[in-house]
């Protein structure tokens, strides 16, 4: 899905920047998401991507800049606010952090009735649907020690759409599975993009983010190097970094 | 031989007279030590740094002094500086506070257990600290302190023969009113034993049975899943 030509920004950032100590880990981040926009960041590893993600949601307080959700600016200070802003931004983590003590159903209904206020009725069936979503309907009544990496992962997404996300970030979502499980997330990631989701995504899934990404951002050492449509960066003999990147990936993978 | 008379007619009459005022003393301190543990224990994991400080020198007080020396100061000390307890207020009240400095370090262990990423993904999904405190932390963390905390409700119930140091005449203060009354030690606290024993016992089952109740999937016995 392409942006909307002239259409105002779902997620806009500008100078986003985060040091720890003396150590610089976001030199100052600008970028905007388009409604059904995906853009993936690249980069290696320890370059800020996953720093940057939780930045957007202050999950780590940013140093400075700005965060504007449908041209609304955050006031990051205000916990009122920034839990209003939570809510409409869904967050997948690398290694999932599923509530251990709920069912599959209850991780997803947890937040409808705790935060928006849903009864337990409406929050169990509006469960099943978002697991139905991810093809896990009949896994509802199980417990996170009971799924496989790939089912647990699926139960986070449904979990976070559940919450009507105006944007998804999604922090590397397949590096912690399993070659084979791979795949069935991937497919839900689609499936989302397909449906018109806008989504910011951190991966090393090159063939992905090549079919599915409108952009790749190429980061490295906590700032945008490279940025533009993955058949500009990723043509043979491009030069680009994102390319001499993605070729030694997959010498790694060799 | 034993002398059956004996027991149904002086011992056990006293003993349950006994067993009704250590009840009294037993159940609010086991319940209001529990609650007060786990606010200590979440002040001392989750508080300010003034915070954590005064519940780690609370703690290191009333774990590091004998119960026998802080009910003796509850009781004949605290009048000297114009506050009155009753005997069972100063038991209670010191059963309450030694329980609390216990169960403290059992919820501290239980909360420094819980993975951050969970609470993460909670801030994530909007919860307040008060949601994610009731909703995420708490319903883990009680379930990891639970064979902890019922491991010191069972000392409480022990601990509490120590009421007779505020003249409460409890389960053992009738015991011994009555063995220096006949001078038949043996077969009264023989008897007593039994009934601490019995009480130890049952609270025990109890909490087995809220433990396996609250047993999730993919914790504990490796066979059961």
């Amino acid at each position: 899905m392409s942006p909307e030509a002239g259409g105002a920004p779902v997620l806009r950032l500008e100078g986003l920047a985060k040091s720890f100590g003396d150590r610089v880990i976001l030199q100052s981040i600008s970028l905007s998401l388009g409604k059904g926009e995906l853009k993936v960041l690249i980069g290696p590893s320890g370059s800020g991507k996953s720093t940057l993600l939780q930045c957007v949601n202050c999950l780590i307080q940013p140093d400075r800049g700005e965060i504007f959700l449908d041209g609304e600016r955050l006031e990051r200070g205000d916990q009122r606010a920034l839990r209003l802003f939570r809510q409409h931004v869904g967050m997948i983590f690398q290694d999932f952090n599923l509530f251990d003590h709920l069912t599959a159903a209850d991780n997803v209904g947890i937040a409808l009735r705790r935060v928006r206020g849903f009864s337990r009725r409406e929050a169990a069936r509006r469960a099943m649907e978002e697991l139905a979503r991810v093809g896990l309907e009949n896994r509802a009544a199980l417990y996170p020690a009971e799924l496989s990496g790939g089912q647990k992962q699926r139960v986070a997404i449904a979990r976070a759409l559940a919450m009507d996300p105006r944007v998804v970030l999604l922090d590397e979502p397949t590096s912690a599975l399993d070659p084979e499980l791979v795949g069935e997330v991937l497919a839900v990631i689609r499936d989302l993009s397909g449906s018109g989701m806008t989504m910011l995504m951190a991966t090393h899934q090159m063939d992905f983010a090549r079919a599915l990404a409108d952009e790749i951002l190429f980061i490295d050492k906590g700032g945008i190097i490279e940025e533009g449509p993955p058949a500009l960066l990723l043509a043979p003999g491009a030069g680009s970094r994102t390319l001499d990147f993605c070729g030694r990936l997959s010498l790694e993978l060799r | 031989m034993i002398d059956w008379v004996f027991y149904t007619e002086r011992v056990l009459p006293a003993l349950n007279k006994g067993l009704a005022v250590s009840l009294e003393l037993i159940l609010p301190s086991a319940i209001l030590g529990f609650l007060a543990g786990v606010l200590l224990g979440a002040a001392r994991v989750f508080g300010p740094l003034w915070l954590r400080r005064a519940g780690d020198a609370y703690t290191a007080v009333f774990r590091g002094v004998p119960l026998v020396i802080q009910l003796f100061i509850l009781y004949y000390a605290l009048p000297k500086t114009g506050v009155y307890l009753s005997g069972t207020a100063a038991a209670v009240l010191g059963f309450i506070l030694c329980s609390a400095a216990y169960h403290s370090e059992y919820v501290r262990g239980a909360f420094l257990s819980i993975r951050r990423g969970q609470v993460k993904a909670a801030q994530a999904l909007g919860f307040s600290s008060l949601q994610l405190a009731r909703s995420i932390i708490l319903p883990q963390a009680l379930r990891r302190a639970l064979p902890g905390c019922g491991n010191e409700i069972i000392y409480l119930i022990k601990y509490s023969s120590l009421a007779y140091i505020t003249t409460c005449v409890d389960l053992t203060g009738e015991a011994k009113v009555l063995a220096s009354r006949t001078w038949r030690f043996t077969e009264i606290f023989l008897a007593a034993g039994v009934y601490y024993l019995l009480m130890t016992s049952l609270a025990s089952f109890l909490l087995r049975r809220l433990e396996a109740r609250l047993r999730l999937p993919g914790f504990g016995r490796p066979d059961s899943g």
